[in-house]
């Protein structure tokens, strides 16, 4: 795979909510405007075929990242590019519409909530025969009835289930209905934003198998967020660590496991609970996610950073290539103060 | 009341649960949600029960405390704590019992506190209702327990209001209520299911630390393997209402009788090992109405065999675990009722 394949590209992108209070409560309580900062400068490419996963806590950006990406938000700076098409930033204007409607088809996304994300009122063959619909790829029903019966058959359902309601089916099921919708345009590129996490274990094994498969059998190429770091070591070949809406370490997976370099990867991986650990005790990590509304100057993470000095409290640290391979965004591990592979 | 000292680390269990049922009456009949459920807890131990969405291992916690949501209830079997008999008192003496000598940690702490009232107030108040002690003496050990569950600048955080708490916080709010009355068994029913990583592994050694300090006896619900690997001395593992296996938490994890338990185990993505597919158990768990004869896991089992689709197994040991199989029942005597 060359590096060179880039199918999707953010540059600088940045994405501001205003949470300000009503404006008549800022003149009477003279209360000042509130903006949040959810996603703050990230600089991303996805190759064509693989699977890159975005981990992090909540509140960190991760699913502010995909909502960007398939265009629910528009971002606030920066530029979002799909297959050398610009869909959002400067230059927007310039990419002909034609064009980013056929990026845009491209690109699908899968939600977190199986139960939410499906109309209880359609019937399934409806849900899934909807993006050929608004997209007018069928034209003749009777060509739509038969892609989506093929759509169901691939992710291990009958077309025969078509007739059904969600509410007859299981939470592992109806993620398989979404996938199935999303699978519809034959796009090449899935968005997946927490697709696993309302599923219990077994459930979701197979759902993440079915992933799999389909990747193979369609090359997809997957953004998989997640806060479950060991479904993403599973899935992902590379790994993106968010804190506080920005990305602090990108590595290929088994790299970012094996070596994590920022501190607050080495943190998160330590917290990971194992099946290999019975009767150990995994090491608490101190404090929490500062309130995102009023982030720590410099680095975000320095107040829980055993290794921060008085440059980390002060300068914001920029994502750079480090020695044992991907990029990582700390002032120590820039300088060679953290102890090699070794959690302080 | 039993005194304190009654407390004493007598060899016996603490809590014991024999043949519980729980059945939810309809229209179209009776389901059985939880099946000739047996296990016990000593003083100190974390059980920890695990299950997949619909197992039962919920339903277990809240006949235990008592809180079985109308019209669910108990159609047989015993619950004892300390040799005493709750399952059948009546609500009033329940609920004295709830609180002094169970304490409950739910999944989510915001349903668990109310938005009304301090937190101070809301812990001093549970304090006073089961412990006779003066409102300056409740609240000074009030400050005592927030601070035992690490919550900085107790003193002054007691008068705040739940909302002023982060998930993290808050659930440590839960734990110090739950701890009010000192009580002898905590249910706590996915108490970090709804927190991050990095937060859930500080509850999780505050519950540990804890019930080391005082002693008190854990039955953590739970889905997560993860949680209860570090966490619980026994597992049981549910399925369909049932206890399937049972047993040491590192025999139920590393060398898993039950087929269903090994399946979970296998389906489990790890950061330690990879794996190119996760071992996968096909179809999902039944639903209360239409549970399959026999061993209810058969439908989806890889090992099963003819007789499994018509005999149900009982619990028997396999191992140094006991798990209800027909693959393990063969071995050893048949069927042996009332073993540890």
């Amino acid at each position: 795979m060359g590096s060179g394949d880039v199918l999707l590209e953010l540059a600088g992108v940045s994405r501001t909510f205003d949470v300000s209070p009503p404006w008549l409560n800022r003149v009477l309580e003279r209360k000042p405007r509130v903006l949040l900062r959810a996603v703050e400068s990230v600089d991303l490419a996805i190759r064509r075929g693989e699977t890159l996963g975005l981990v992090g806590e909540s509140g960190c950006g991760k699913s502010t990242v995909a909502r960007l990406i398939v265009g629910l938000y528009p971002p606030t700076q920066g530029t979002i590019r799909y297959e050398g098409v610009t869909l959002a930033g400067p230059g927007t204007e310039a990419s002909d519409s034609a064009a980013q409607r056929r990026a845009r088809r491209g690109m699908q996304m899968i939600f977190q909530d199986p139960y939410a994300s499906l109309n209880p009122r359609w019937r399934v063959a409806d849900i899934v025969a909807e993006p050929l619909r608004v997209q007018g790829i069928e034209a003749s029903e009777s060509a739509i009835e038969a892609r989506v019966g093929a759509l169901l058959g691939q992710v291990g359902l009958a077309a025969v289930d078509g007739v059904k309601y969600p509410h007859q089916f299981s939470g592992g099921q109806r993620q398989r209905i979404s996938i199935a919708r999303a699978l519809a345009t034959q796009p090449s590129f899935l968005v997946c934003d927490e697709p696993t996490s309302a599923l219990d274990v077994s459930v979701q094994a197979q759902v993440l198998n079915l992933m799999r498969d389909l990747q193979r059998q369609f090359s997809l190429t997957y953004l998989f967020i997640s806060h479950n770091l060991a479904v993403v070591h599973h899935i992902a070949d590379r790994v993106g660590v968010m804190y506080l809406g920005r990305i602090v370490e990108l590595a290929p997976t088994r790299r970012l496991f094996a070596m994590p370099q920022h501190p607050y990867t080495r943190m998160l991986l330590e917290a990971v609970p194992d099946l290999s650990m019975t009767g150990k005790s995994r090491t608490a990590v101190a404090g929490e996610v500062p309130n995102p509304l009023d982030p720590p100057p410099g680095c975000a993470f320095h107040p829980r950073c055993p290794f921060a000095d008085a440059r980390c409290r002060q300068e914001v640290p920029r994502l750079l290539p480090v020695a044992a391979g991907g990029d990582a965004a700390c002032h120590a591990v820039e300088e060679g103060r953290i102890p090699v592979g070794s959690l302080a | 009341m039993p005194a304190v000292s009654a407390r004493a680390r007598a060899d016996g269990p603490l809590l014991e649960v024999e043949g519980l049922r729980v059945e939810f009456p309809t229209r179209r009949g009776t389901l059985v949600a939880v099946h000739d459920v047996s296990f016990s807890i000593a003083p100190g131990e974390v059980l920890g029960v695990v299950g997949e969405s619909g197992a039962g291992k919920s339903l277990t916690g809240a006949a235990i405390i008592g809180l079985l949501d109308p019209p669910g209830r108990i159609a047989s079997g015993r619950i004892a704590l300390g040799g005493r008999r709750i399952d059948n008192l009546p609500y009033e003496e329940m609920r004295r019992i709830r609180g002094r000598e169970i304490g409950a940690i739910f999944q989510d702490p915001l349903t668990s506190l109310n938005p009304l009232y301090t937190i101070g107030r809301q812990i001093a108040e549970t304090i006073r209702t089961h412990l006779d002690m003066s409102e300056t003496a409740a609240r000074e050990r009030a400050v005592a327990l927030l601070e035992e569950v690490g919550i900085p600048a107790a003193a002054r955080r007691i008068d705040h209001y739940p909302h002023q708490f982060s998930g993290g916080m808050r659930q440590r709010v839960v734990i110090a209520l739950a701890l009010a009355a000192n009580p002898r068994l905590i249910v706590a029913d996915e108490p970090t299911t709804a927190l991050d990583v990095s937060i859930q592994a500080q509850v999780i050694q505050l519950l540990k630390r804890l019930c080391r300090e005082h002693g008190t006896a854990v039955m953590l619900v739970t889905h997560d393997m993860g949680v209860i690997a570090e966490t619980a001395d026994r597992v049981a593992v549910m399925y369909a209402g049932r206890i399937v296996e049972i047993g040491p938490v590192s025999d139920v994890i590393h060398r898993p009788r039950h087929p269903y338990t090994s399946g979970l185990m296998g389906s489990i993505p790890s950061i330690v090992d990879e794996r190119a597919r996760l071992t996968q158990i096909d179809g999902a768990m039944p639903r209360l109405t239409s549970i399959p004869p026999g061993c209810a896991f058969h439908p989806r089992c890889p090992r099963a065999f003819e007789r499994c689709s018509r005999e149900r197994p009982e619990l028997s040991d396999a191992g140094s675990t006991r798990a209800a199989c027909w693959l393990h029942a063969g071995a050893v005597a048949p069927v042996q009722a009332g073993a540890q």
